[in-house]
């Protein structure tokens, strides 16, 4: 018998997700299936048909039904979660933003898929960035080890003091979740005492300090509230970096807002988000070897922003390719594309930047694909006329 | 109303109210575009307004009636509406200066 030790376990990104939640526990979670979500809430599932977790499973009649019983055991002062994928989290929209401005820190993981319509199964990022202002934090996460790490992280992120805020910890869908990756889980023990247990400021079933949650609010105040989650979703950019730290002692790693590839002497380079980041490593990869100085970005915080890694990372970068995996419809450019343009407008040697909106519906984004992405740029950055072609679609069929 | 608001940094987070009983601080009093004014030489005293204002904003003293509480009256007029001898009238609140 072989005496190799084998330290990571197949898993695929939403049996990942599965497993942090094993280990957080939660007391509730309230689910509709919804593909590829579903695979979370099937591993899970099993998890609490085996004893394997404490959970009170509630079934739900819809995504509304399940934001709504998430919010509700959350406001009750105990650690709930649910999960969803495109339409799902559509229909939760009106209670995502009742979350986030109730101050609830509930975790969501949500596995990326386009909405609607035509109906379409696959991975864009159409969900969640049609979530992008409703106060909740976003992280993107790479692949199966990421989703299962941050989803640990964001269990402290949204619990803690200067923010109590839900979380959403996105994946890509069939992509990341239905792909199976070896995945590096920390022993039990040790997870829960860096999860600790959740202690809520104002439970609503503590009966001896009765409270009233979610009551009107007017011109008077309604504003000031909206100010103090500015506030708190800003303050996730000093508490975040220091959960990293805490961290590192289990997992060995520094996870930042952004993570940089190859940019340290990189002229053009990629920023994207997500799965492509993998793919577009591996195009960074290739292109050294040929001797081109390219490089890559990897926003892995969406909400709150990292707009000061964007101006420090780009600096001296002469021409930049943002890739969204979603359209926004009557915009110049997609969301990420409009976030970091913004981000270096204060420039004075600020690079060229382009948009490519690519992968819409799940189509596939290759290493060819961002070859191309990088020889059109490389065209580019000697062009002036560049800004009459700002925003392309990689690939539409003409 | 002439209650000082607090700051952001002084209120209790996602609109929580921490505290019971404190629906009387919320002074609705200017919602109120018709302010109901009392009619003394009218008033016969049968209490119809302190039993249908749905505010408790009927304020009365020995049994008899004694004044409107402005701060959380909303001015729906019910009191006017229901009074048997026109002892309330409902007059527009831009008649009154302060």
């Amino acid at each position: 018998m072989s005496k190799t030790k084998i330290d990571r376990t197949p898993l695929s990104g939403a049996e990942s997700v599965a497993q942090a939640m094993r280990q957080i526990n939660p007391e509730v979670v309230a689910a509709y299936p919804i593909t590829p979500q579903t695979g979370i809430m099937h591993a899970f599932t099993a998890f609490v048909n085996d004893g394997d977790v404490d959970t009170e499973m509630i079934r739900v009649e819809s995504e509304h039904s399940a934001m709504s019983a998430t919010l509700g055991a959350s406001a009750a002062g105990v650690r709930a979660i649910t999960a969803t994928s495109s339409n799902g989290l559509a229909l939760m929209h009106e209670i995502v933003y009742i979350a986030a401005s109730t101050r609830l820190p509930i975790v969501m993981p949500v596995v990326n898929r386009a909405l609607s319509g035509p109906i379409n199964i696959h991975c864009d990022h159409s969900d969640t960035m049609a979530e992008r202002d409703s106060g909740w934090v976003q992280i993107y996460c790479e692949n199966n080890q990421e989703a299962y790490e941050m989803t640990l992280l964001a269990i402290r992120l949204a619990e803690h003091k200067d923010i109590l805020l839900p979380v959403m910890v996105c994946q890509d869908g069939f992509i990341t979740s239905h792909g199976v990756e070896g995945v590096k889980l920390y022993k039990d023990s040790i997870v829960k005492k860096f999860l600790g247990k959740y202690k809520p400021k104002h439970p609503l079933l503590d009966t001896k300090n009765p409270i009233t949650i979610g009551p009107l609010d007017f011109y008077d105040y309604y504003f000031e509230h909206k100010r103090q989650q500015s506030e708190a979703i800003h303050n996730v950019r000093k508490v975040f970096p220091k959960l990293v730290k805490e961290f590192k002692k289990i997992s060995g790693k520094d996870y930042g807002f952004i993570e940089s590839y190859m940019m340290d002497d990189a002229k053009e380079a990629i920023v994207v988000m997500s799965s492509s980041a993998g793919t577009t490593k591996e195009v960074v990869d290739r292109l050294r070897k040929e001797g081109r100085k390219v490089g890559m970005v990897k926003i892995r915080m969406f909400r709150p922003f990292p707009i000061s890694e964007i101006k420090e990372v780009l600096k001296g970068v002469d021409i930049v390719a943002v890739l969204d995996r979603v359209e926004s419809f009557g915009a110049v450019g997609g969301p990420l594309f409009n976030e970091i343009r913004s981000s270096l407008y204060d420039y004075n040697n600020k690079p060229k930047i382009v948009n490519y909106v690519f992968g819409l519906g799940g189509r596939s984004y290759t290493p060819e694909l961002g070859r191309q992405v990088f020889d059109e740029i490389s065209k580019d950055k000697n062009s002036k006329d560049y800004e009459h072609n700002l925003v392309r679609y990689l690939v539409v069929r003409n | 109303m002439s209650k000082k608001l607090k700051n952001w940094k002084e209120i209790p987070i996602g609109g929580l109210i921490v505290e019971p009983g404190n629906s009387k601080e919320y002074l609705t009093g200017d919602w109120r575009t018709f302010r109901p004014v009392h009619i003394p030489e009218k008033c016969i005293n049968c209490m119809i307004c302190w039993v249908n204002c749905p505010d408790s904003s009927i304020l009365s003293k020995n049994g008899n009636f004694d004044k409107f509480d402005y701060d959380h009256c909303k001015g729906c007029g019910i009191c006017a509406n229901s009074c048997p001898v026109k002892a309330i009238e409902m007059k527009p609140e831009v008649d009154f200066d302060e």
